[in-house]
C-alpha cells in the first residue's frame, strides 16, 4: 500500500517530507524508545510514535522507514520538519492515540 | 535522604563537593547548601529534569535567582497529575528543624512538557550547566530515549553512571569524546552517597571553578576513574 492511500484512509495530516509520499509501506512498527526502533524496526515500515525530536528522522533514515506518524496531535520540532524534508521522509500527524491509529492501520494493511 | 542526612553522610565519606538534583524540583538545594557549608562542603544546586522525551538531564545553577526562575519553569511545565505517596513516597520539603514546610502534590517523577532542546535553552539562558544524566543506562537516558546523541547537543558535560566501564563505553560511543565525562553516584539512599564521584582539580570549590574544570580552562581539569 502507498503512503498516500493510508493518508486518505486514516485522515492523516501531512506535516513535512512531501517528496517521500510515493513510497510503499511494508508493515509498521510502534515504539517511543528510539534505541528500540534502531534495534527492531524493518525497512519500509511506517513508524508510529509520540516522539517529536529531530532524532526521529535520523532514526527513520537510518532504518529506511517509509514514514513517521506522530500521534495525539503532538507537533514536531522545527528542526525535525527541516530534517524530514531533507531526508524525504514524510512526517504525518493524527489526533488519534497510538492504540486507535495502529488498530486502524493494521486492519487497513491486512486487507491487502 | 533529608538534607542533614545527606550532608553528614557526605562528610563521613570525605566528599568536598556534592550535587543536589531532586527529580524536577530545586526545593531542597538551599537548605542542603547551608548545612553543607557548615561542614566545609560545597553544593552544586540544581535538579534532575525529566524532559518530554523522558531523558533525565542534570541542570545546575550558580545563584538563587537562577534557581528560582528554573523552579518556576519546572512547576509551570510539570503536568497536573497527583503524587501517590504510597507508591512513590512523600514529596515533602523540610526546614533546618526537620519541620515539614511544603508538600508537593504533583508527581515529581513525571516528564515535564518541554523537550530536551527547550530545557537546554532554558538552562543556558540562566547561565546554568546542562548535563544529560546516566547516558549509559537502558532507561531514561539520552541513548535509550533518542537513540544517539543529537548532532547539535549543547552540553557542558555528559554523566556516566557507575554501572559501565568508562573506557569500553568510550570505545562503543566515540562521539561522547566531544564532551567532558563526569561520573556521579546518583544516590537515592544515604548509603549510595559517594559510591561514584568525579575529581575536580580547581582552586576553590565554586560553581565557576567547576565550570572551568569541565571546560579545561586555565589548568583546571576533571578526572574520573
Amino acid at each position: 500500500m502507498k503512503i498516500t492511500e493510508i493518508i486518505t484512509a486514516l485522515d492523516l495530516k501531512v506535516i513535512s517530507g512531501q517528496t517521500g509520499l510515493s513510497k510503499d509501506i511494508a508493515g509498521g512498527y510502534v515504539s517511543d524508545l528510539l534505541s528500540d526502533v534502531i534495534g527492531n524496526a524493518k525497512e519500509g515500515q511506517v513508524w508510529i510514535t509520540l516522539q517529536t525530536h529531530q532524532n526521529v528522522i535520523a532514526v527513520a533514515s537510518l532504518k529506511d522507514l517509509s514514514a513517521v506518524i506522530i500521534v495525539r496531535g503532538n507537533k514536531p520540532e522545527a528542526d525535525t520538519i527541516v530534517k524530514s524534508n531533507l531526508e524525504n521522509i514524510p512526517v504525518l500527524s493524527t489526533e488519534m492515540d497510538t492504540f486507535n491509529i495502529v488498530g486502524r492501520l493494521f486492519e487497513l494493511l491486512k486487507k491487502e | 535522604m533529608s538534607p542533614a542526612n545527606i550532608v553528614s553522610e557526605a562528610a563521613r565519606k570525605g566528599l568536598d563537593i556534592i550535587g543536589i538534583t531532586d527529580h524536577n524540583t530545586t526545593r531542597h538545594c538551599s537548605l542542603t547548601s547551608r548545612l553543607a557549608a557548615q561542614k566545609g562542603i560545597f553544593v552544586m544546586q540544581g535538579a534532575e529534569v525529566t524532559t518530554k522525551e523522558e531523558v533525565h538531564c542534570l541542570a545546575f545553577f550558580e545563584n538563587t535567582d537562577a534557581l528560582s526562575t528554573f523552579q518556576a519553569f519546572l512547576e509551570c511545565n510539570l503536568p497536573d497529575i497527583p503524587n501517590n505517596p504510597e507508591f512513590f513516597g512523600d514529596q515533602i520539603q523540610i526546614d533546618e528543624d526537620e519541620v515539614i514546610v511544603y508538600e508537593e502534590k504533583k508527581l515529581l517523577t513525571n516528564a515535564i512538557s518541554k523537550g530536551i532542546n527547550e530545557v537546554e535553552v532554558m538552562v543556558h539562558s540562566l547561565n546554568g550547566l546542562f548535563i544529560p544524566a546516566h547516558i549509559d543506562r537502558k532507561k531514561n537516558s539520552i541513548y535509550s530515549q533518542l537513540g544517539f546523541l543529537p548532532v547539535d547537543l549543547k552540553a557542558e558535560a555528559l554523566e556516566i553512571s557507575m554501572v559501565s566501564a568508562v573506557e569500553q563505553f568510550r570505545q562503543e560511543h566515540p562521539e561522547i569524546n566531544r564532551y567532558p565525562l563526569i561520573r556521579c553516584s546518583d544516590a537515592h539512599f544515604p548509603d549510595n552517597i559517594g559510591v561514584a564521584f568525579t575529581e575536580y582539580y580547581i582552586e576553590t570549590a565554586s560553581f565557576q571553578e567547576i565550570k572551568m574544570a569541565l571546560g579545561k580552562v586555565n589548568g583546571r581539569k576533571i578526572v574520573i576513574r
